[in-house]
């Protein structure tokens, strides 16, 4: 489904270049929950930048379905580390602007946002304009537009970063939830351990200077991923492999 | 997702909710305004018993009644605020799209963005013997000198806010389908909007001023030029109601814009 072979991504600085990923290779399969870990600055955003298409490699391939990535398509749904809201539309229009540009009739377009939106939970809240929503609100609005074009990959950019810890650990449920019904493919950036392994198939680990992943980390964890399963003995083992994995790069 | 509606809906009840400290302010900040303005008047009054050339307020009441009356003044109002719209009007009506175009293409901002540079540091004023020289002494130089005036700072300020456009809201745009003309309808103009309206608001101060110091020198009807012709008359009361008269309808037009900045830009998170 998702395949980088190679990649290198390098910056033009004033004094020379600087080398943001340094050969990345992954694969990403069909419905793979994956989630990416590593320490800030070593190019999570600029991995996921460039298959949401809006970087490109310097070097290497990235594919989507064995066709080269020349820019955003409808097949990817972006949530951005920021949460990229409109300020000046309601809920209802931010989710609604993906299906406008899309052509989609206006009646189609109405039903399909109301789902979005009654999916995250917004429904009372459709018409409110984002700046009096909370982060996690707005958050769940900026989920709502990734879902309403429904993508069959969605890229997530430390998309609980600003939130409390209990809203964060209920998004995460729902987020579990709504992937094992619907199934889409997803790549999911976290600076958070623990979220890394409650949610993924897949965790990748990545190190700065240059950016590269350095281990790949299988989570066998069985699902529904209930709060059981996030205080199990084999949950603590696979969190403590990735934590040593991130922390004591050498 | 039931799971969802737990997480506590405070937004909207919260919000209408104004915290104590504004109340009180709310309350108090017209009271000061007015108690300051009848304070001014009464220094004003007291300021004028001990001088032959200031007039009283009385005085200048009376003479305000009589050029209502005699149609003087609203003549006046109507030709400078007609100068003023329409100078205003054409220098907005340009300024937008080509600041525009500066924020958007670096070629138009290269070509461009010297000429901007380079009159805005000419005070408007500075042009009038140009101008008439090169346009008669009709409306012509009058109107392009505001329009001029209000060009340049609007021009500007929409630059500002074309440049300033979050890159996230282009590339949330982007990764949903837009294409450029989408993006910059639909993202970039209103982004942009709140410092397009900043710099109405600025343009029609700096027109207003200019407007007025235009009639001065070369007007045959309009407030700068009544109070020209009544300093050579020594005609204090005449010169003060023209003065009373520019400060309010600049004061006027200058809300009306805010309400309609409010208005448009009431999406925007606020601190005050
Ligand atoms: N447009 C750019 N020009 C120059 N350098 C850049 C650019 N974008 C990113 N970088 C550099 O590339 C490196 C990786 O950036 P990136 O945003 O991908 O990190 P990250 O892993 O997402 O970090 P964080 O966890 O803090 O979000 C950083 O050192 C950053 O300075
Ligand atoms: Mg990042």
């Amino acid at each position: 489904m998702i395949a980088m072979k190679n990649v290198h991504k390098t910056f033009a600085l004033r004094d020379g270049e600087f080398t943001a990923l340094g050969d990345v290779s992954l694969d990403i399969a069909e419905n793979e929950f994956v989630t990416v870990v590593g320490p800030s600055g070593c190019g999570k955003s600029t991995l996921l930048n460039i298959l949401a298409g809006l970087e490109t490699p310097t070097d290497g391939q990235a594919l989507v379905n064995g066709r080269p990535i020349t820019g955003p398509g409808p097949d990817r749904g972006v949530i951005f580390q920021q949460f990229a809201l409109f300020p000046w539309l309601t809920v209802r229009k931010n989710v609604e602007f993906g299906l406008r540009t899309a052509g989609m009739p206006r009646k189609r377009r109405q039903a399909r946002a109301q789902e979005a939106i009654d999916l995250v939970g917004l429904t009372r809240f459709a018409d409110a304009l984002p700046k009096t929503l909370s982060g996690g609100m707005k958050q769940r609005c900026a989920i709502a537009r990734a879902y309403a074009v429904d993508p069959e990959i969605l890229l997530m950019d430390e998309p609980f970063g600003a939130l409390d810890a209990l809203t964060r650990v209920r998004m995460q449920e729902q987020l579990l939830d709504t992937w094992s019904r619907e199934r889409r493919t997803v790549l999911f950036i976290t600076h958070d351990v623990d979220e890394a392994v409650f949610l993924a198939n897949r965790v990748v680990v990545m190190a700065a200077g240059p950016g590269r992943i350095v281990e790949s980390v299988e989570i066998d964890l069985p699902h529904p991923r209930t709060e059981e399963v996030r205080l199990s003995p084999e949950f603590a083992a696979l969190r403590n492999r990735v934590w040593t994995a991130v922390y004591h790069q050498e | 997702m039931s799971v969802v509606e737990a997480v506590p809906a405070r937004a909207g009840a919260g919000a209408s909710r104004p915290s104590p400290r504004r109340r009180t302010r709310r309350g108090l900040l017209p009271a000061l305004n007015v108690v300051s303005a009848l304070a001014g008047i009464a220094l004003w009054w007291w300021a004028s018993r001990g001088s032959a050339t200031v007039p009283a307020p009385a005085e200048v009441l009376t003479r305000a009644g009589e050029l209502i009356a005699d149609g003087t003044l609203g003549d006046d109002v109507l030709a400078s605020l007609r100068r003023v719209v329409l100078g205003f009007g054409l220098g907005c009506l340009l300024a937008v799209p080509v600041g525009f175009l500066m924020g958007w293409y670096p070629v138009a901002r290269g070509l461009i963005e010297p000429w901007v540079q380079f009159f805005r540091t000419i005070p408007p004023l500075a042009l009038i013997p140009l101008a008439i020289v090169l346009m008669g002494i009709g409306e012509t130089p009058k109107t392009f000198v505001i329009f001029l005036a209000a060009f340049l700072v609007c021009v500007v300020s929409t630059f500002q806010g074309v440049v300033g456009v979050d890159r996230t809201l282009i590339n949330a745009a982007r990764v949903l389908g837009a294409g450029d003309l989408t993006i910059f309808l639909r993202v970039v103009v209103p982004a942009s909007s709140p410092f397009i309206l900043v710099g109405m608001r600025v343009g029609l101060g700096s027109s207003w001023a200019t407007l007025v110091a235009a009639e001065l020198i070369a007007a045959q009807e309009g407030l700068g030029y009544r109070m020209q012709s009544a300093q050579l008359y020594y005609d204090l009361p005449t010169i003060f109601v023209g003065l009373i008269t520019i400060g309010v309808l600049g004061l006027l037009m200058d809300r009306a814009l805010l309400l309609v900045e409010r208005r448009l830009t009431a999406w925007q998170e606020r601190r005050a």
